[in-house]
């Protein structure tokens, strides 16, 4: 059977009426997001119990994901080295190499990569657990009770992820500068004296480190919050809580890359 | 609840971020709070500063001995005025000379000086008479084909 006029008229009026349910789902999405955002960074009453749940979660989210990111870091710096000594000999200029090491770790490498990693080991562990929460409705049950879910469990979270994922960063760059003079010096045989040289040559306070680290603190209020809405969010079933653990590191990737170039352009001055 | 050797870890991390930021601010950027009596002060003018920047080396034999502080346009003379932090204990004496040069090929500019034989030295806010602009490859260029074609 042909599908008559009318049919094909009912076809386009339902395609915008789907993209118009997909809009509002989308606006009402980012709303909630936002609004989840403004209860969680309320600290709460008193000093002493809530900075005993926040010692507790910087050493959930910041002591224990030290190995991943040392690590990365040293081999990070040890590649960028490598790689760098090998481009810039062409040119006779390898002293230099200790200078692109720097400033590479320190502006992109060290902010990004670290919050691609917390992403990944801490984000998802947030939304599983904060999902898995409200699956056995402790959420609903702490509310019952008379207990704010967002001061006992979301502020402590969020404020824990913005503290730590600045250090982390500052760890990763000074793990991958001397993972890269590790290379550059005592493998490739780059004086020393040169390599650090450069690098202070080059390397500004203000404008590479500190940058460096605003960078950080924005995309540590990224990814926890990605990570805990999508707990909060998280359909209670393992199905839902499997899904949201994925979407959090799949959407805190990339809104750190996305605003990662927002960021760089805004600070170099592109605009 | 919170056992102690975990509170313990917590104050170690935040610590070491802390340190790593320091390591990283004298390392890596070579921030230096050095108090000003270790160093003094000079200036030079250069008709052509030609891509020297502020904290550039200023060595004498290949030794950095001092740091270019700051840039400014003499508006009367139109020359630029670099003006330099020069460690206190390498004193220069009067008829030393400054001149822009290249790090290897493709590097950085920084200030070299070589010492006279004047008896005097320099002094805190002298300056540097006897200096060399920076080589310019188009000047040199054009010189040579306008030397080639005569």
């Amino acid at each position: 059977m042909k599908p008559s006029k009318l049919m094909v008229h009912h076809y386009i009026i339902n395609g915008v009426r789907r993209i118009g349910m997909n809009a509002l789902d989308i606006c009402a999405t980012f709303g909630r997001a936002g609004w989840f955002l403004v209860q969680s960074l309320n600290w709460g009453k008193g000093f002493k119990a809530p900075l005993s749940r926040l010692v507790y979660q910087v050493y959930n989210l910041g002591v224990l994901s030290l190995p991943i990111i040392l690590v990365s870091g040293l081999f990070v710096g040890m590649v960028l080295a490598l790689q760098g000594y090998h481009i810039l000999v062409d040119y006779g200029s390898q002293e230099a190499v200790g200078q692109m090491v720097a400033l590479s770790i320190l502006r992109e490498f060290g902010p990004v990569v670290s919050a691609l990693l917390f992403a990944g080991r801490a984000g998802s562990a947030l939304t599983a657990e904060i999902g898995l929460m409200k699956a056995t409705e402790q959420l609903s049950a702490m509310e019952i009770m008379g207990v704010d879910p967002f001061k006992r469990i979301m502020s402590p979270r969020l404020w824990g992820g913005i503290i730590c994922l600045p250090l982390l960063n500052l760890m990763f760059c000074v793990l991958g500068i001397y993972g890269g003079a590790l290379v550059a010096v005592d493998m490739l045989g780059i004086y020393e004296g040169s390599y650090w040289a450069n690098m202070q040559g080059s390397v500004e306070f203000y404008g590479d480190i500190v940058k460096g680290v605003i960078k950080s603190v924005v995309f540590a209020v990224v990814v926890t919050w990605i990570a805990i809405f999508q707990g909060w969010n998280a359909l209670p079933t393992s199905m839902g809580i499997s899904r949201a653990t994925t979407q959090t590191v799949v959407q805190a990737s990339l809104a750190v890359l996305g605003l990662d170039f927002v960021l760089t352009a805004v600070m170099l001055g592109g605009f | 609840m919170i056992s102690k050797r975990l509170e313990i870890s917590v104050g170690v991390f935040v610590i070491a971020g802390i340190l790593a930021l320091v390591v990283l601010a004298f390392n890596a950027s070579g921030l230096n709070f050095t108090d000003k009596d270790q160093r003094y002060i000079l200036y030079a003018r250069f008709e052509n500063l030609s891509g020297l920047s502020e904290r550039a080396k200023v060595s004498l034999s290949g030794v950095t001995i001092g740091r270019v502080v700051s840039i400014e346009l003499d508006t009367e003379d139109y020359v630029a005025v670099v003006k330099m932090a020069i460690d206190k204990n390498v004193p220069l004496t009067t008829d030393t000379s400054a001149s822009i040069l290249t790090a290897g090929l493709l590097g950085e500019k920084y200030i070299g000086l070589s010492v006279g034989a004047d008896e005097e030295t320099l002094m805190n806010a002298d300056e540097i008479e006897d200096t060399q602009s920076s080589i310019v490859l188009e000047e040199l260029i054009g010189q040579f084909l306008f030397s080639r074609s005569e």
